[in-house]
């Protein structure tokens, strides 16, 4: 069984600058209570290891703008100008990544691997600095596996020993990253007793899991 | 570019789309594609975020969808472009000097997608040719682009070069020409659009 908490209880052990991977994909599947509850106790100098920074000024952008983000990992971050302009002052140093580069980096940590051979960004800038490996003929570049102190994770359904379903697209970077870091509470809108969640519906499966955290299901045409 | 140069060419890429392929699509121009597909065709959108299909279809997390995106699984990508130059080289993610929004899902589609298709528009805001001998920009990836379409032209890459395949109905052989800044191999039966 896995501890049931609120947002506050669930990031104790988070220490000014510690690292967290926040899952979701613009405003889907995001972790915002405890985003919230970050933000409410004030942490700072942190490394905040997401896809995006989504459009709405909740979740990582509050964050920013507060001034409590020194590094963003991350594939896109072209939404709103707030990243742009901490950019540009080097108050946010960011580190962009191609999306599927970056996902099976989150993955490779998880999984016990070294690294991850990919052809994508070879002859680009993203090649820079990076070792080339040729494999049966075929040139690929080393990318190493990302991990994190802490990651928060959102699912729709959660059962107590922690395993989890996310409906839809909002599975996106939930999954490798509660493969990928020290700590990882998830997010849930229903959590049930063990049994009541379909094995054969399970995206999480409970192992990657530490803390579970019940949160209100969003509004009707929310997600 | 006026709106119905835009679906011109949307409407153009959406032909050259055979049946049950399975095609992602990228923001702006290449969203229009979904505008002209015909029913009954059997043609599936691929979404980055995590699935294929819309009412029926399946969905997938992230590294899944990048497998079926770098893996080779993907017919067809449609993306936008800053640049494109004669050897098939993409520039399309970043203006030096300027923000860099980001890579998003670029990089990975140019390199996996079995087709790389470019729509965009013939010439830049300021009228400068977009087909270029050499990308002066970033790349985003080198020699993968199969196919430009623009409001002008439907060109083709080939190894010997910019195959000019069609020309738009209401432009001119020498206007094309003229707007492009890559040498052109005009096709011995040059269509029209």
């Amino acid at each position: 069984m896995k501890p049931i908490k609120t947002p506050q209880q669930a990031i104790e052990k988070m220490k000014d600058g510690c690292s967290i991977m926040v899952g979701g994909f613009i405003s889907c599947g995001r972790p915002l209570a405890c985003l919230d509850a970050i933000y409410e106790k004030g942490l700072k100098n942190l490394t905040i290891i997401s896809n995006d920074t989504s459009k709405e000024e909740t979740g990582i952008i509050k964050l920013v703008m507060a001034g409590r983000v020194s590094r963003f990992i991350g594939s896109y971050i072209g939404m709103n100008r707030i990243m742009g302009e901490k950019m540009k002052s080097g108050e946010v140093k960011i580190e962009l990544v191609p999306q599927g580069t970056f996902v099976e980096r989150v993955r490779a940590a998880g999984a016990g691997l070294g690294g991850v051979l990919t052809p994508t960004g070879l002859g680009t800038a993203i090649a820079e600095g990076k070792e080339v490996l040729t494999v049966d003929g075929k040139k690929y570049l080393l990318e190493k596996p990302l991990k994190a102190d802490f990651a928060i994770v959102k699912a729709n359904k959660a059962d107590k020993y922690g395993n989890g379903f996310s409906a839809g697209s909002s599975k996106n970077f939930n999954v490798a990253m509660a493969m990928a870091a020290e700590y990882v509470i998830m997010e849930a809108e229903e959590i049930v007793e063990p049994g009541q969640l379909d094995p054969e519906k399970v995206t999480f499966p409970c192992v990657f899991i530490d803390a579970l955290v019940q949160v209100a299901k969003p509004a009707k045409g929310g997600k | 570019m006026e709106d119905n140069m835009r679906l011109r060419i949307a409407k153009r890429i959406a032909k050259e789309l055979p049946e049950n392929s399975i095609v992602n699509l990228g923001i702006g121009i290449p969203t229009l594609v979904t505008q002209f597909l015909p029913e009954g065709k059997g043609i599936l959108l691929h979404s980055e975020n995590g699935f294929i299909g819309l009412g029926g279809g399946c969905c997938f997390d992230s590294s899944m969808s990048f497998a079926i995106i770098r893996g080779g699984h993907l017919d067809y990508t449609i993306l936008g472009a800053l640049e494109v130059d004669e050897e098939g080289n993409l520039a399309n993610y970043t203006i030096p000097g300027k923000f860099i929004p980001g890579i998003g899902g670029a990089m990975d589609l140019s390199v996996g997608a079995k087709n790389v298709v470019i729509a965009m528009e013939h010439v830049s805001k300021h009228g400068e040719p977009k087909i270029v001998k050499k990308c002066s920009l970033p790349l985003t990836a080198p020699k993968q682009v199969n196919l430009i379409v623009t409001e002008l032209a439907f060109i083709r890459v080939t190894d010997a070069g910019l195959v000019l395949e069609e020309i738009a109905e209401d432009t001119t052989l020498e206007e094309v020409i003229k707007n492009t800044g890559a040498k052109l191999i005009v096709a011995e039966k040059l269509g029209r659009f």
